[in-house]
């Protein structure tokens, strides 16, 4: 991509996290719990062109490396997705997503009838199928908008 | 059987229901033989939610073993009021017994319940998830009257999206050969999950939205109640529940051998004109609860007493 095409700057130190589904960028964002407030750095670029995905997202985030639990959930709803570590503008380290075998404490029940939305000593805790998610307590499955169900 | 705790009918394989239904067969041929089996345990009954049979098949069963219950009592005389965890509460009581049963309303409560404590647990009954116990019955019932579990179609009716008897018994029969038909309103049909477990187990399944066109091919018809609560006006709830109900009139296209179950308690599902004529199997059914429960808490005090040695 030639200098004036580049719709997002490059960032000196932080986690590029490319290859995101077109239309995702803001669930991601949602996954790393930045809604502006906190004055993180931020550049997003949605539904730009891609040879892997046809338009993909991609999201930079300055001063910042992501957590296991947030990579896990990441991977549920992108999971073709690159994270790049940056220092001093080069990419120090590229890692593509594995989606674990569970997740847990990340995403809430959507089943009100389900134990875990007691005030029981309990995680979440979901099992990561193919194309969804099962909660372990009570078996809901969750196939669709999963970033809707991240706790907060 | 090697579990440790009873959570869920699908951790339950043809070998593990076979052998609970065998021991259950040779406690029911010779009850005295085990009379002193388990004098000196004692049973923690924890019923959230009210019941009558599986509670009193539980208290009769670890009587019959020579055991006794300690009883939890109505959640509205007990520390639950007080706001009371069930985390906490299945550790309290299990230094009370030597196993604990639990019927709660919320699904999962059992799967939960269990990662708490180190006594076998008992799921009577989580909310719309499952009620292993009651499948274990069933099955016993179900071979009893229809000569094996292999080699059957079963017709399953009823409330199926909240029905916990239905999604046990649905699991469990996919490791027998068994073709199942599951007959529901459109708005009860099985939840997504029981589907899913079906379809991963490869299991025969056809769904209707009336009797009338499979009923000739059944060997076993599993009816469940509708409940009033589940409709948002009395109609509806009319109109709908009266087309999943049976008298002889219906039967009559049934074969002469049908077996007709159902987990009680019943409301009108079943008319009582049924229960003169030899398809009726509910309340044996419903006794047969004792013997099976005498058979799976005794396999599961005895890999207790294994575990502790």
């Amino acid at each position: 991509m030639s200098e004036h095409e580049l719709r997002v700057s490059k960032i000196r130190n932080g986690t590029v996290i490319d290859h995101v589904p077109g239309g995702q960028a803001l669930n991601v964002l949602a996954i790393l719990g930045i809604d502006g407030s906190g004055g993180e750095e931020v550049s997003v670029g949605m539904n730009v062109p891609s040879d892997r995905l046809g338009r993909k997202d991609i999201v930079k985030v300055e001063g910042r490396e992501l957590s296991q639990d947030e990579v896990d959930v990441l991977s549920l709803i992108a999971p073709d997705a690159t994270i790049n570590i940056v220092n001093e503008y080069d990419v120090v380290d590229k890692r593509r997503l594995d989606p674990p075998a569970f997740v847990e404490g990340i995403l809430s029940c959507p089943n009100r009838n389900c134990i875990t939305t007691d005030d029981e000593p309990v995680d979440s805790k979901f099992e990561v199928l193919d194309d969804e998610v099962r909660c372990v307590y009570c078996e809901t499955i969750i196939r669709e908008d999963l970033a809707d169900h991240i706790e907060t | 059987m090697r579990h440790e705790h009873l959570v869920t009918a699908k951790q339950l394989s043809r070998e593990d229901v076979e052998a609970v239904l065998d021991r259950a067969a040779r406690i029911a041929a010779n009850p005295a033989a085990v009379r002193e089996r388990h004098a000196d345990k004692l049973l923690g009954l924890l019923f959230f939610e009210p019941s009558t049979r599986t509670k009193m098949s539980f208290e009769t069963a670890i009587k019959r073993l020579g055991g006794d219950v300690v009883d939890m009592g109505s959640v509205d005389s007990s520390s639950v009021k007080k706001g009371e965890s069930l985390a906490d509460t299945v550790r309290v009581i299990e230094g009370y017994a030597d196993a604990l049963v639990l019927r709660h309303p919320r699904q999962g409560s059992a799967q939960m319940a269990s990662e708490f404590v180190d006594v076998p647990l008992v799921n009577a009954g989580d909310g719309a998830g499952h009620h292993p116990t009651q499948t274990l019955l069933d099955l016993y019932t179900m071979r009893e009257a229809a000569d094996g579990l292999d080699d059957l179609t079963v017709g399953i009716m009823g409330d199926l999206k909240y029905g916990r008897t239905v999604h046990s018994l649905a699991n469990v029969l996919t490791n027998f050969d068994v073709r199942q038909h599951f007959v529901s309103p459109e708005s009860l049909k099985l939840p997504r999950s029981v589907r899913y477990d079906l379809h991963e187990a490869g299991a025969k399944v056809r769904e209707h939205t009336d009797l009338e066109t499979i009923l000739p091919e059944l060997d076993v018809l599993y009816v469940t109640r509708i409940q009033r609560e589940r409709f948002p006006d009395e109609n509806e709830y009319h109109a709908i529940a009266g087309e999943y109900q049976i008298d002889e009139e219906t039967l009559e296209e049934a074969d002469d051998d049908l077996v007709v179950m159902h987990p009680l308690p019943r409301v009108d599902e079943i008319a009582p004109e049924i229960d003169e004529t030899d398809h009726a199997h509910y309340f044996e059914q419903a006794h047969n609860g004792v013997p099976v429960r005498m058979a799976l808490l005794d396999m599961l005090l005895e890999n207790a007493r294994g575990d502790a040695e």
